[in-house]
Parts: C-alpha cells; sequence; structure tokens
C-alpha cells in the first residue's frame, strides 16, 4: 500500500520544528529515520496530516561528552552509535544493544531517538536507557524540560511525550570504566522483535556490588526496571549471591503478557533462566544450577 | 497535499522530477527514473528487496521519501556493472555461485553486499552474513547466497575488491 496524502516539512532548527508542531496542534507526526513510521504510512494506520521530518537538524546529531555523562543526539543514526568509539569505550553495552536492533539496512536510517520515542515495549533501546539511568530531554515552544527515562514510558508505544515536544537529547551518566555488562535476549530470528531481554549494569567495588542498573524488555507494557533485584544486589558480595533468588526478585517486578508469539508464562520462565545464567555468566561465579 | 522538486544522482545520471511528498524512495526510482531493478516486496522494510545504496550506504527504498533523497547519490542494480558490462564482484559471485532462482530478492541482496564489499572494506564472513539477515528469499535459496558470500568475504580476505 502507499502513504495517504500528508504536507512535508523538513525544518533545520530545533525551534522551527518545534513552532512546526505547535501550530499543527497534534495533526503532526515527527520523521525521524522512518523505519517503523514509514511502515506505519504505507499500511496506512498512521495518517498525519503533516510530516515534521528532522533529519536536516544538524543539531540533533553526535555523540558529545557532557558533564557527568555521554550526550546523544536523537538523530544519530543507529550505524554511528554501533560505530562510535567513544561510546564503545564508556558504554558498550549501549552498543552490544543497538546490534541488536533491526537488520544492517534499517540501522543505516533508523535512530537511537527514534526508538527511544516510539516506545515499543520489546525495544532494546528504552530498556537500555531505563536500566543505565539515562535522562531524555524534550522541548516545545513552552519550555525544555528533563525527564527521567523510568518515567518517560506510560504504555506500550505510549509515553509522557506532548504532541507538540520533540525529543532534542539524550544524556546516559558515566558508569565507572570496568564496569560489569548485562545483556541477554531472546528472538525467535537475529533482528525480529525480541519475546524478551535483559539490559543493565554492574559495578563492583572491592569484592562488593556497589551499584545496579537493570531493566527487562518484552516483559510488560513498558521497558521494567528491575529494582527487586537491584536492591538485593546492592551492597552483597559475589560470595552471597544466590543467582536463583535473585532471578525470582527481578520476575517479581515485570508484568508478561500472552501473544501470539509467547505466552505470559512462557516468558516468566525464560525470563528468570536467562536472568540467572546471565547474572552468574557476567559475575562470573559457579553454584550449582 | 505538496509538492516538491527534487533532484538526485541515479547510477551516476542526474535525474530531476516533481514528486508528492508521499511518494517513496522505491517508487521514484521505479516509476519517476525507469529503474525497475528496484523490486518492492512487502513495502513495509521487512523482505530487503528493495535495498539500494544511498550516499554509500544500503537502506530500504520503500522506507524513504523521495524528497528525502533530494542531493543524494544513489545505486541501484543496474548501475553495478561496468560500462562495457562486465559484472561487479558481487553478480559474478552470484552467478558463479548459482545465488538466486526466481530473482525477485537477488537486486536487495546484490546492492547490500555491493555497499559492504566496495572499496577498502574487508568484511568478515560473518559481518556479511548477519547483514544477510534482513534479506528474505522466498524460494528459501539461502545455500547459494551463502557460498557467494563465504567467496566475497575470501576474495576480501585476499585483497581484490
Amino acid at each position: 500500500m502507499k502513504p495517504a496524502p500528508f504536507d512535508y516539512i523538513a525544518p533545520r532548527t530545533i525551534a522551527e520544528a518545534c513552532s512546526t508542531l505547535a501550530e499543527a496542534g497534534g495533526g503532526a507526526t515527527v520523521l525521524a529515520g522512518g523505519q517503523t513510521l514509514m511502515p506505519l504510512l504505507n499500511l496506512r494506520m498512521s495518517q498525519p496530516f503533516i510530516l515534521v521530518d528532522i533529519n536536516k537538524i544538524a543539531e540533533l546529531k553526535g555523540v558529545s561528552r557532557v558533564a557527568g555523562g555521554i550526550r546523544i543526539g536523537p538523530m544519530t543514526r543507529q550505524c554511528e552509535v554501533l560505530a562510535d568509539e567513544a561510546l564503545a569505550r564508556d558504554l558498550p553495552v549501549l552498543v552490544e544493544a543497538m546490534s541488536h536492533v533491526g537488520h544492517h539496512q534499517t540501522r543505516n536510517r533508523g535512530t537511537i531517538g527514534g526508538s527511544i520515542a516510539l516506545g515499543e515495549p520489546a525495544a532494546e533501546m528504552p530498556a537500555a536507557a531505563v536500566a543505565l539511568g539515562a535522562s531524555i530531554e524534550v522541548r516545545s515552544i513552552r519550555g525544555t524540560r528533563t525527564v527521567p527515562a523510568e518515567q518517560f514510558y506510560a504504555g506500550p508505544y505510549l509515553t509522557v511525550l506532548e504532541p507538540d515536544e520533540l525529543v532534542t537529547g539524550l544524556t546516559y551518566p558515566d558508569w565507572p570504566q570496568g564496569h560489569i555488562t548485562v545483556f541477554r535476549e531472546v528472538a525467535q530470528r537475529p533482528g525480529d522483535f525480541a519475546l524478551l531481554g535483559l539490559v543493565g549494569a554492574l559495578v563492583i567495588d572491592r569484592g562488593k556490588i556497589t551499584r545496579a542498573g537493570l531493566a527487562w524488555f518484552g516483559m510488560g507494557p513498558t521497558p521494567i526496571k528491575a529494582r527487586a533485584a537491584e536492591q538485593m544486589l546492592r551492597g552483597r558480595t559475589l560470595a552471597e549471591i544466590d543467582s536463583h533468588a535473585v532471578a525470582e526478585r527481578a520476575i517479581s517486578d515485570t508484568a508478561p503478557f500472552d501473544d501470539h508469539h509467547a505466552s505470559a508464562e512462557y516468558r516468566r520462565t525464560v525470563g528468570k533462566r536467562i536472568f540467572a545464567r546471565t547474572l552468574r555468566e557476567a559475575l562470573d561465579i559457579r553454584e550449582v544450577a | 497535499m505538496s509538492k516538491h522538486d527534487v533532484t538526485m544522482t541515479i547510477n551516476g545520471r542526474r535525474h530531476s522530477g516533481s514528486v508528492e511528498a508521499r511518494i517513496s524512495l522505491a517508487d521514484f526510482l521505479r516509476d519517476e527514473a525507469g529503474y525497475t531493478g528496484v523490486h518492492l516486496g512487502c513495502e513495509h522494510g521487512v523482505c530487503g528487496a528493495c535495498t539500494v545504496i544511498v550516499d554509500g550506504n544500503a537502506v530500504r527504498s520503500c522506507l524513504m521519501l523521495a524528497v528525502q533523497a533530494e542531493g543524494s547519490g544513489v545505486k541501484t542494480a543496474e548501475g553495478l556493472a561496468a560500462p562495457d558490462g562486465a559484472l561487479h564482484p558481487v553478480q559474478q559471485a552470484m552467478l558463479d555461485e548459482h545465488a538466486l532462482q526466481c530473482g525477485f530478492c537477488t537486486p536487495g541482496v546484490v546492492m547490500t553486499l555491493a555497499a559492504l564489499t566496495g572499496d577498502e572494506k574487508k568484511p568478515t564472513e560473518e559481518q556479511l552474513l548477519a547483514a544477510m539477515s534482513g534479506h528474505l528469499c522466498r524460494c528459501t535459496g539461502y545455500q547459494g547466497i551463502r557460498r557467494a558470500v563465504r567467496r566475497l568475504a575470501g576474495a576480501e580476505a585476499g585483497g581484490n575488491s
């Protein structure tokens, strides 16, 4: 199928984009990489009056170091995140998670901000943002606000973004050099939407876990922070960790659903197993399985 | 509904047109510019048949608007062979390894491989195979495509381009 007709505007500045969104009064849709929006337009599941293409806004692109963290422009392409040396060094789990987003061909157009703003519950980028404690800067003609990733998601494909707001920056706090990365997902085929997965980071200092950021994807209506498991891990020595007990607690925070790919029960069962195994592998601990 | 003037370079030749914003790059290439080597399978980014090279990168032409390609350099399967008809190394590998059956998915496969193996690039077999996950072959002729990939990765390792 072909998209329904729309007006097309390609602003060159954030200010111009925001005033267009404000004038459109909810009738506009933002086009970033288009790797999800274009299918929706082609299938006529989305029929905006105005398409605001933000691909020409230079200030929305690039990776930069800021005080206490790394800022990524939302229009940074997924392939650019994969190839970024600073990210590979400082936030390797984000790069690893990105390698599971779509396919080579879609990552050449798709953007990190598009993935964040879409809010697909089984997607890697929203969960990574929640796990790592990222914050999302959004702007409109009414002003700028910063939303913690954990508070950004309200439901499947539903965020707290107002129709006149644009995502203008993603800031990931620093994780110390040598932190431990956690990533595992279960998908039917590489590049397909994950059935479920787990992403995050852990910091060990003098034999104890001092910082933990973990989140699930595909385990509920939004990415879900594994808060109970994080609490259980913090302050523990590696010898004190029972991976099965932590996995049990981690599952208590989830709300998985049945769909035609997998039942909620399957997701809980597999989730528990991959959590325990991934934790053991990440921390290099052995215990009787 | 707005009409937009676009100019892009397709296979080394400049093309201009006036298009509705909703026209995809794929439809522009086929209907306006006549490059019917661009195959449209699913029109929602799943099958990979419409893959072309835009400014050096393999992308789905059904997931990009023609207006977005303004000023870009686009390459389709028609632009791969040399003017004297000599096949591109990717085309030759596909031919030698019998890597096509009905041929519908072939232009997309070829464009992804061409984007990843051109110039100084030396991809590994694993990298090429991973990129092949973005293409569906409904004949399930994947083994031939795998052999072509293996040949290309070997040729690249040997310093051939």
